[in-house]
């Protein structure tokens, strides 16, 4: 519950959201730095599975993070069509692979609800709000959870 | 105000740890057996710089300390005490001291304990009354001689506080013209000190006949501060042509109050002095305490004389840099270089021909980018000299301290080395020197009966050897006694009683944790953290640490460095279609694999025999979990590394790329530390690989190189 999202009921925030196989997610844009087209990760050894390697960002080492793989579901493909959302939070960046990037949106922060507590599910906890837009359901991810973890702690 | 005073203050430490270094230099020389005017002069010219300054910063301490220091040392100057051996040694330890004196000062400590005890006996050793004897009546004696000033001129000001300075301030009409105030003026005379303000207002005239423009008040002003009269110009400095201002000094001639003075207290004998004409002592006067008062009336008459001889020392001109900018700089300039890499990849892969402009413009922008990351790399570095300085000292207090007459021979002082590479080296430094002095040199009597002179000599080397900064410490002591050696590490259970070592395994037997051969446990060394801690330094720089040893001729300490700790000299190899890259420093050579050269040694490992040794075998592809054991490695090309234990590894890739340069990009801050991963670069191609250690690798790997029973997924 550490992101930005559902701070002040009355401002309006804004969502980056995207493709992970048929689900939609966001992120409050306000952490999103730069989106990258796909690049070949370098694996590091011993690294958790969804930990996909370290890609060059301009002169920097950028861990890159399956975001699919974090939440459970099978690892994104990694092809052309695919993104690497460029992410900071707190004084650490990292990579987010995601399928493909479709929108993004404002709405006021009163329209995020609390998600229901439903502990069978791994995604759960890394989704800090729900909403709806156009009819679709969106998860806004808590962008502190699904970072590398030992980063995450630091940070 | 306290800010620009800190910063005058933090430049006067800087220029004590000079002075401290030409200090040490100078006694160096003395050591040598010269003893001539100008080597003695420029150890009291140290002295008195230091002394000076340290006065205009009230660092009372420290002046007490330096004046005792430099009567000492004038008495040497003048001739009249031999520097005898002792006395030599002496030297040495109140320099020592001396500095210790600085940095109490520079961080606010206490002064050191040893202080008193010290001066005591250089006083004396050299028949000089305690407490610096003061030597008016010897004041024909001195040769004119350059004296360091620009410490002295705060104490200018000093000399100045004995009195209210009258300040007449009359505006002209185009100081206001021109957008000035005299408010702001007087305000920033306050500043200075109390400020008494009067204003004239008989100019005015009645409202009726005023002109509003003209310049009509005029003020009187009483100073009362620690200031002086260039200061208060400084303020009206850009007022000084649409003004008339006019400083007196009404008090004068009044005699100085001492008490005020930041100077160590008044000697009595100063009271005879007359007291100095105000022109001259307001420019040359240190403060008033009686080795001043020699150099005022030695150095007035030689003023001019003065810069004359300061060119001896004339510095090369210097620009102090923030290190942080410093290090973007380098980290731009490897941006630069991987830029570079991967322009010149894409233009020969367009298949461009060889000799086309675009090739050669290329080319001489690889030269260029080289030129300048060399040259960058060399902001950063700096000469060995200050730290062998220090390890003289570690040596002179360590041998005093366990009775030993140790010379230490220091070469190549001038070697330069990446500044990190050598604040790092400090610690492990010490430590050798500490073993060579303890362990590494005999007692006087067993080198006088092995034929020896009784001072041993540790000598101190530094050179650069192909790209990499090779630092030497080596004793004329008896050697390794290898026999005593191998019992110690046999009876604390560090190698099987029955095993056979080799000489420089049993040597190698040192950098093992907790060995310690010293007899007895000496205050000095031996206390558990060993040559270990030492490997486990260097190793951290990426550096090498060896040894050699001759029974009854000595031991030598090698270590080798890279000479930065930003660039790297690499193979690049592939594994399991990953680009790698290892230290060459690491490698000891390359072999391909025959089929008998493979031995297998237990069910899941294996063993390669080269010349006859067995290398335990690593598949580098399946140790970072890029691929399951090879059915067979047969024709596979292994890397032999080796630690600085001796023990030897077979790394095992796929091929071998190319030998380069690379930037090393650091892993931690953006991910964490990977076991066996030293850091990362980028190649040309934009690609990241990863830098590996082989070290810390080969402690984690599980040494598997045939298929094992279950899977080895997860």
């Amino acid at each position: 519950m550490t992101n930005d999202s559902a701070q002040n009921p009355s401002d309006e925030i804004e969502l980056l959201s995207f493709r992970l196989g048929e689900e939609e997610y966001s992120l409050d844009i306000m952490s999103v730095r730069e989106i990258r087209g796909w690049t070949r990760a370098t694996p590091l050894p011993h690294a958790p599975d969804h930990v996909r390697g370290v890609i060059n960002l301009r002169g920097t080492v950028l861990p890159v993070v399956d975001l699919s793989v974090r939440l459970g579901m099978p690892p994104v493909a990694g092809d052309a069509r695919n993104v690497i959302i460029v992410v900071q939070t707190g004084a650490q960046t990292a990579g987010l692979l995601v399928d493909a990037v479709s929108d993004i949106f404002a709405l006021p922060c009163s329209e995020l609800q609390i998600p229901p507590e439903l502990s069978a599910d791994v995604a759960r906890r890394y989704v800090s709000a729900l909403t709806i837009v156009e009819g679709r359901m969106i998860k806004v991810l808590d962008l502190a959870t699904v970072l590398p973890e030992n980063s995450a702690e630091a940070a | 105000m306290s800010d620009p005073m800190a910063e005058i203050k933090a430049s006067f430490f800087v220029e004590c740890e000079e002075l401290l270094e030409s200090l040490q230099d100078a006694l160096n020389l003395m050591d040598e057996g010269a003893h001539d005017d100008e080597t003695i002069n420029i150890v009291f010219r140290a002295v008195h710089s230091i002394k000076g300054g340290a006065g205009a910063f009230g660092l009372d301490a420290l002046v007490a300390f330096a004046h005792r220091f430099e009567t000492v040392m004038d008495e040497v100057r003048s001739g009249r005490l031999a520097v005898t051996p002792e006395a030599q040694r002496q030297f040495f330890h109140t320099a020592d001291l001396l500095a210790d004196e600085v940095h109490a000062a520079r961080d606010g400590l206490p002064e050191p304990e040893a202080a008193e005890e010290c001066l005591t006996e250089l006083e004396t050793l050299l028949g000089v009354p305690p407490g610096g004897g003061a030597e008016e009546e010897e004041v024909d004696d001195f040769v004119p001689m350059g004296l360091s000033f620009d410490l002295d001129l705060p104490d200018v000001d000093a000399a100045e506080t004995n009195g209210p300075i009258e300040i007449r301030f009359s505006p002209h009409a185009s100081l206001y013209a021109a957008g000035n105030d005299p408010y702001h003026l007087l305000g920033a005379l306050t500043e200075l000190g109390a400020l008494d303000v009067s204003v004239d207002l008989s100019a005015i005239p009645t409202l009726d006949a005023l002109d509003a423009e003209a310049a009509l008040l005029h003020w009187t002003l009483r100073l009362e501060g620690e200031t002086d009269e260039a200061e208060i110009r400084e303020i009206f400095e850009f007022v000084e042509d649409l003004c008339t201002l006019e400083i007196a000094h009404p008090d004068v001639m009044d005699p100085p109050d001492l008490g005020e003075l930041p100077a160590v207290e008044s000697d009595p004998l100063l009271a005879p002095t007359p007291p100095p004409p105000p022109e001259p002592a307001r420019t040359e006067a240190p403060p008033p305490e009686p080795a001043g008062s020699e150099t005022k009336e030695k150095s007035t008459p030689a003023a001019p004389a003065a810069p004359a001889a300061a060119p001896a020392a004339e510095p090369v001109a210097t620009v102090r840099v923030d290190l942080e900018r410093i290090d973007r700089l380098v980290n731009l300039v490897g941006e630069l270089v991987i830029n570079q890499a991967m322009l010149s990849q894409s233009v020969s892969e367009a298949g461009l021909p060889p000799n086309s402009p675009v090739m050669t413009g290329l080319e001489a922008f690889m030269m260029l980018t080289r030129d300048i990351q060399d040259s960058v790399m060399m902001i950063r570095a700096q000469p060995v000299k200050p730290l062998f300085q220090r390890m003289a000292r570690i040596v002179r207090e360590a041998s005093s301290a366990i009775g030993k007459d140790v010379k230490l021979r220091c070469e190549g002082e001038a070697t330069e080395v990446d500044k990190t590479v050598i604040e790092r080296l400090a610690d492990p430094l010490t430590h050798m020197i500490r073993n060579a002095v303890d362990h590494g040199l005999e007692m006087p009597d067993a080198r006088t009966a092995a034929g020896k002179p009784a001072a041993g000599v540790i000598t101190l080397s530094a050179q650069h050897r192909s790209g990499r900064v090779v630092i030497e410490v080596s004793d004329d002591g008896g050697g390794i006694n290898r026999e005593k050696v191998l019992a110690r590490a046999v009876e604390r259970g560090l190698v099987p009683a029955e095993a056979t070592l080799s000489d420089s395994e049993i040597d190698n037997l040192l950098f093992l944790p907790g060995f310690s051969t010293a007899d007895q446990v000496s205050a000095l060394s031996g206390r558990g953290v060993g040559m270990d801690v030492v490997r486990s330094a260097i190793q951290s720089l990426g550096g090498r640490i060896s040894i050699s040893s001759e029974i009854g001729v000595g031991t030598c300490f090698s270590v080798s460095l890279p000479l930065t700790l930003a660039v790297l000299d690499g193979m690049v190899v592939k594994v399991a279609d990953e680009t790698l890259v290892v230290p060459l420093s690491s490698i000891q050579e390359t072999a391909t694999l025959a089929a008998d050269d493979i031995r297998p040694l237990g069910p899941e490992t294996h063993v390669i025999q080269l010349r006859g040794a067995f290398v335990p075998l690593y598949d580098l592809g399946s140790e970072l979990g890029y691929r399951s054991p090879q059915p067979s490695y047969e024709g596979g090309i292994v890397l032999l590394t080796a630690q600085e234990t001796g023990e030897r590894s077979a790394l095992l890739v796929d091929s071998i790329i190319e030998q380069r340069q690379v930037v090393i990009k650091g892993l931690q801050r953006s991910y964490a530390q990977i076991p066996g991963v030293a850091a990362a670069t980028i190649l040309g191609d934009g690609q990241i690989a990863l830098i590996l250690d082989p070290a810390d690798l080969v402690q984690t790997a599980t040494g598997r190189t045939r298929p094992p029973q279950i899977s080895l997924a997860g």
